[in-house]
C-alpha cells in the first residue's frame, strides 16, 4: 500500500467514525442543554455557587456570568503558577515568572493553550492537573454554552431569556465532557499514554547513563485536551511525544476526539432549532472546507517542495515515523481548522504551502469545524453574513431561521468578524516595526515573518499552535499574545451574545416562497464561498508575504 | 457606584465558587479516578512501557534513545556506536535550563523551515554520515537510497522508530561490526518490522530499542 493511499484511508476511517457518532452525540447534547432535571452532583455545585439553575438570563447577564467565571479562572491559575515553588507535588520546579504566568493563565482560560513554556521542565503535577487540565474542561464548556445561547436566540422568540449560564457550564462539563474524556483517557492508557503521579525518577538506558523521567496525569489531560479543542501539551513536543500519542491508532483517535464535538454540535443546533436539515447544511459547509484542505495538505506534504525537504527526499522533518506524512497531515489540518492547536508534527518544518494551510485554517476563524462551541457560533455568524450577501443580490430583507437580519444584527456580525483580523494584523505589524521583537525569530526571510504572523493568528483565534521556532517567552510576546488571546476570545463572545439577545427578542417571520432556503446545498455553497472570500482575502497580503512567498519560491 | 461594586464582587464570588467546585470534579476526582483505573488495568503502560533486558530496565519501548560511545574528553557530541542500529537525528531537543539539578528527558523539534540553509546543511551532513557509516568494504551506500527519516529530526526528538528502509540500510554495517552473517541480521530486521496498524494506519516501522536488544542477545549467543 502506498503512503498516499494509507493517508486517504485514514481520512475515510475518520469520516466514518465521526458519522457514526454524529446523531447520538448531537442528540445527547441537545437533550443535555434542554433538560429540566438536575443531577445530584449538579445541585451540589449550584448550591456552592449560590445560583438558581432554572432562572433565565438576558444576554448581558449571561455574559457577566462568563466574565466573572473567566476572571476567577485567570486569577486562580495565575496564583497557582506563581506559588508553584512552595506548593507540594510540584517536582521541585520553581514558581513561574509573572509575564509567563499571566500568558499561560490567559491562554488556558481562553481555550487557546498557547505555551511559551516547556511543559516537562516548568509545570509540576499540581499546576498541570488541578490548574491547566481544569481549564481544559471549563473553557470548552464556556464555548459550548455561548454556542447554545446563540442557538436559543434563533430558536426562541419574543423573550430576553437565553438560558442560565451556570446550568449550561455545569451540564456541559458534567454530562458531556467528563464522561467522554474519562472513557477516552482509559483508551489512551491502554495504548501506552502514561497516567501516574510519580516524581522524577531514573530509568536505565541501553547504553550510557540513565534518563530522568517525570511522570504525570498525561492520559486524563490528553483526552480533554483533544476533546475540548484545547491543545496544550503536557510535554514540549505535545502530541508528537510518544507518551502523549504512542501509536498510529491513538493518533487517529486523538484527531477523532478533536473533531467529535465541533461536528456533532451542528446536529445539536438542528435539533434545538427544530430542523435537523439546517444542521446538515452547516455540517456540509464545515466538512467541505475541512476535507478540501486536508486533501491539499496531503498533496503539498507528499510533494515536499523546499530545499531541505528535497535534499532529505521527503517531508519528514518534525514528523514521527509512526504517523508518517498522511497521519501528520490529517492531524495538522484538524488541529488548525479547530481551535485545538495540539500538534503531532511541527508545522514550522512543513512545506511553505503546508504551513500556509495551517495558518489559513486559523484565519478562516476556525469554523471548519472549529472549536467546541466557538466553531458553531463562528459559522452561524458567517451564515448571517452569507444570507445578508444573498439578500443584497436579490434585493430582499435577509432572514435566517425565520429571524430578520436587520441593521443591528449585521453590525454585530460585522464587528465579530473584524476583531481577530484587527488584532492579528496590528500586532504583527507592531512586532515587526519595533526593534527587539524580531530577535525572537528562529528562521530568516519569509518564514521568520510567518513565525510572528502565526503567533498572533494563533493567539487571537485561540488556537495555540505555533511556528515554534519563535522565542515567545519574552515580555513583549507574553504580554501581546496574552492581550490578543483575551480580546480574541471575549470580544467575539460579546457580539455573539448580543446577537443572540437581539434574535431572541424578535418575533419569527413567516416562511414564504421568496425565503432563501438555508437548508439546501446551494446555501452551503454560498457559505463556503463567503467564508473563503471574506476572511481569506482579509489576510491575503499577509499570506503573500509569508507562506506564499516561501511556498512558491524556486 | 457602591452598588455596582458589590454586584461585581458578588458575581466574582459566584464565579470563584463555580471554579473551585468544578476544580474538585475535573481537577481532583477525574484525574484520580482515571489514574486508579489505569494503574489497576494497565500498570505497565500507565508507567511508561518500560522494557527489560538481562534483568534490567533498558528504557521505554516508546522512547527513542541515543546509541553512542562514551564521549571522550572535550568532545561535545558523542560519536554513534556503530555496533548498534541508529535511530533518527534529534537536533531540536533543547537543554535543561530551568531546573539544572535534573537531567530530564526533554522533547522538541528543530522548527527549522524547509528553506532554511541550516536545515539543508543538517540534512546534507546527516546524509553524508549515513553513507560513510554504512558503506562497508565491497558495498558502498548510494546516497539516493538513504530514506528521509534517516536524515531528518522527528517532531518529539524521541522517535522510537525508523523506517524499514533505514533499518535495512544499516544491516551490512551492523553485521560486520558484530561479526554476524548479513542474512541473519536481515532476518532480525524483518522479524522486528511492524506493518501498518490494521493494515492502513500509520507507516511501517522498526522499533530501534527492541531491535538492538534482540541484536545483543544474538551476538551474545555466538
Amino acid at each position: 500500500m502506498s503512503p498516499v493511499l494509507s493517508g486517504v484511508l485514514q481520512l475515510l476511517a475518520l469520516v466514518g467514525a465521526l458519522a457514526l457518532a454524529y446523531v447520538p452525540l448531537g442528540n445527547h447534547m441537545a437533550r443535555v442543554y434542554s433538560s429540566k432535571t438536575h443531577l445530584r452532583a449538579e445541585r451540589w455545585i449550584y448550591k456552592a455557587v449560590g445560583a438558581d439553575p432554572d432562572a433565565g438570563m438576558t444576554w448581558s447577564a449571561y455574559l457577566r456570568g462568563i466574565l466573572a467565571f473567566s476572571v476567577a479562572g485567570v486569577l486562580f491559575l495565575y496564583l497557582l503558577q506563581r506559588l508553584q515553588g512552595v506548593l507540594p507535588g510540584s517536582l521541585g520546579f520553581s514558581s513561574v515568572t509573572p509575564a509567563q504566568s499571566f500568558n499561560t493563565a490567559v491562554s488556558f482560560v481562553t481555550n487557546t493553550n498557547w505555551q511559551s513554556y516547556y511543559g516537562e521542565q516548568t509545570m509540576g503535577h499540581v499546576v498541570q492537573t488541578a490548574g491547566l487540565a481544569v481549564q481544559n474542561f471549563v473553557s470548552a464548556a464556556v464555548g459550548m454554552a455561548v454556542a447554545v445561547a446563540l442557538v436559543r436566540g434563533f430558536a426562541r422568540s419574543r423573550t430576553g431569556d437565553l438560558g442560565n449560564f451556570w446550568a449550561d457550564l455545569v451540564r456541559g462539563t458534567v454530562r458531556i465532557l467528563v464522561p467522554v474524556a474519562a472513557v477516552a483517557a482509559v483508551v489512551l492508557v491502554a495504548c501506552g499514554v502514561i497516567q501516574n503521579f510519580s516524581g522524577i525518577h531514573e530509568v536505565g538506558q541501553f547504553t550510557g547513563a540513565p534518563q530522568q523521567w517525570n511522570g504525570g496525569a498525561v492520559a486524563s489531560q490528553e483526552a480533554i485536551k483533544e476533546l475540548g479543542t484545547n491543545g496544550g501539551g503536557y510535554f514540549n513536543a505535545n502530541a508528537a511525544h510518544p507518551f502523549e500519542n504512542p501509536t498510529p491508532l491513538t493518533n487517529l483517535f486523538e484527531v477523532f476526539l478533536i473533531l467529535l464535538i465541533p461536528f456533532a454540535m451542528t446536529r445539536t443546533f438542528g435539533v434545538l432549532t427544530g430542523s435537523v436539515r439546517q444542521g446538515y447544511a452547516i455540517l456540509a459547509t464545515m466538512a467541505v472546507i475541512w476535507l478540501g484542505f486536508t486533501a491539499l495538505m496531503m498533496w503539498t506534504e507528499f510533494a515536499h517542495h523546499g530545499p531541505a525537504l528535497q535534499a532529505a527526499g521527503g517531508a519528514m522533518e518534525g514528523k514521527e515515523v509512526r504517523f508518517g506524512i498522511g497521519g501528520s497531515s490529517v492531524f495538522a489540518v484538524a488541529t488548525t481548522f479547530t481551535s485545538t492547536g495540539a500538534v503531532n508534527s511541527f508545522h514550522s518544518s512543513y512545506t511553505g504551502l503546508g504551513g500556509g494551510i495551517t495558518l489559513l485554517g486559523m484565519m478562516l476563524g476556525e469554523i471548519a469545524p472549529g472549536g467546541v462551541g466557538s466553531g458553531l457560533y463562528g459559522m452561524l455568524v458567517m451564515a448571517v453574513i452569507a444570507v445578508f450577501l444573498a439578500g443584497l443580490m436579490v434585493g430582499r430583507t435577509p432572514e435566517y431561521l425565520r429571524k430578520k437580519i436587520g441593521a443591528r444584527e449585521m453590525k454585530l456580525a460585522a464587528c465579530y468578524i473584524l476583531v481577530t483580523p484587527a488584532l492579528v494584523l496590528v500586532l504583527t505589524a507592531a512586532s515587526l516595526a519595533l526593534p527587539t521583537p524580531p530577535h525572537s525569530m528562529l528562521n530568516p526571510g519569509a518564514h521568520g515573518f510567518s513565525e510572528v504572523l502565526y503567533a498572533f493568528t494563533s493567539a487571537a483565534n485561540n488556537n495555540g499552535s505555533a511556528f515554534a521556532g519563535l522565542n515567545a517567552n519574552t515580555d513583549w510576546f507574553n504580554t501581546t499574545t496574552g492581550i490578543a488571546m483575551l480580546l480574541g476570545r471575549f470580544l467575539p463572545m460579546v457580539f455573539v451574545l448580543a446577537l443572540a439577545g437581539s434574535l431572541a427578542a424578535q418575533r419569527p417571520v413567516p416562511v414564504t416562497a421568496g425565503t432563501l432556503r438555508t437548508d439546501k446545498p446551494l446555501f452551503s455553497g454560498l457559505l463556503v464561498g463567503a467564508t473563503l472570500i471574506i476572511t481569506g482575502l482579509t489576510y491575503f497580503p499577509a499570506l503573500a508575504l509569508g507562506p506564499l512567498a516561501e511556498g512558491l519560491a524556486r | 457606584m457602591k452598588n455596582s461594586v458589590t454586584t461585581g464582587a458578588r458575581l466574582f464570588g459566584a464565579g470563584l465558587r463555580a471554579l473551585l467546585a468544578l476544580t474538585l470534579v475535573t481537577g481532583v476526582v477525574y484525574p484520580l479516578a482515571v489514574t486508579g483505573v489505569a494503574q489497576g488495568l494497565f500498570p505497565g503502560r500507565a508507567n511508561g512501557s518500560e522494557t527489560e533486558a538481562d534483568g534490567r530496565v533498558v528504557g521505554s519501548s516508546l522512547i527513542g534513545q541515543a546509541y553512542t560511545l562514551p564521549p571522550e574528553e572535550g568532545q561535545e557530541t558523542p560519536e554513534p556506536d556503530l555496533r548498534w542500529f541508529q535511530g533518527r537525528p534529534a537536533n531540536g531537543l533543547g537543554t535543561n535550563t530551568l531546573n539544572t539539578e535534573y537531567r530530564l528527558l526533554l522533547s522538541g523539534a528543530t522548527n527549522l523551515s524547509a528553506g532554511n540553509e541550516d536545515l539543508v546543511r543538517q540534512v546534507e551532513d546527516a546524509k553524508a554520515a549515513v553513507v560513510k557509516d554504512n558503506s562497508v568494504p565491497g558495498h558502498a551506500v548510494d546516497p539516493s537510497d538513504v530514506p528521509a527519516d534517516a536524515v531528518t529530526s522527528s517532531g518529539s526528538g524521541l522517535d522510537p522508530h525508523i523506517s524499514p528502509a533505514y533499518a535495512e540500510l544499516q544491516t551490512r554495517r551492523v553485521a560486520v561490526r558484530n561479526g554476524l552473517p548479513v542474512a541473519r541480521v536481515e532476518r532480525l530486521v524483518e522479524d522486528h518490522t511492524e506493518g501498518r496498524t490494521l493494515g492502513f494506519l500509520g507507516e511501517p516501522r522498526v522499533n530501534v530499542l527492541a531491535l538492538n536488544v534482540a541484536l545483543r542477545e544474538l551476538s551474545a549467543q555466538r
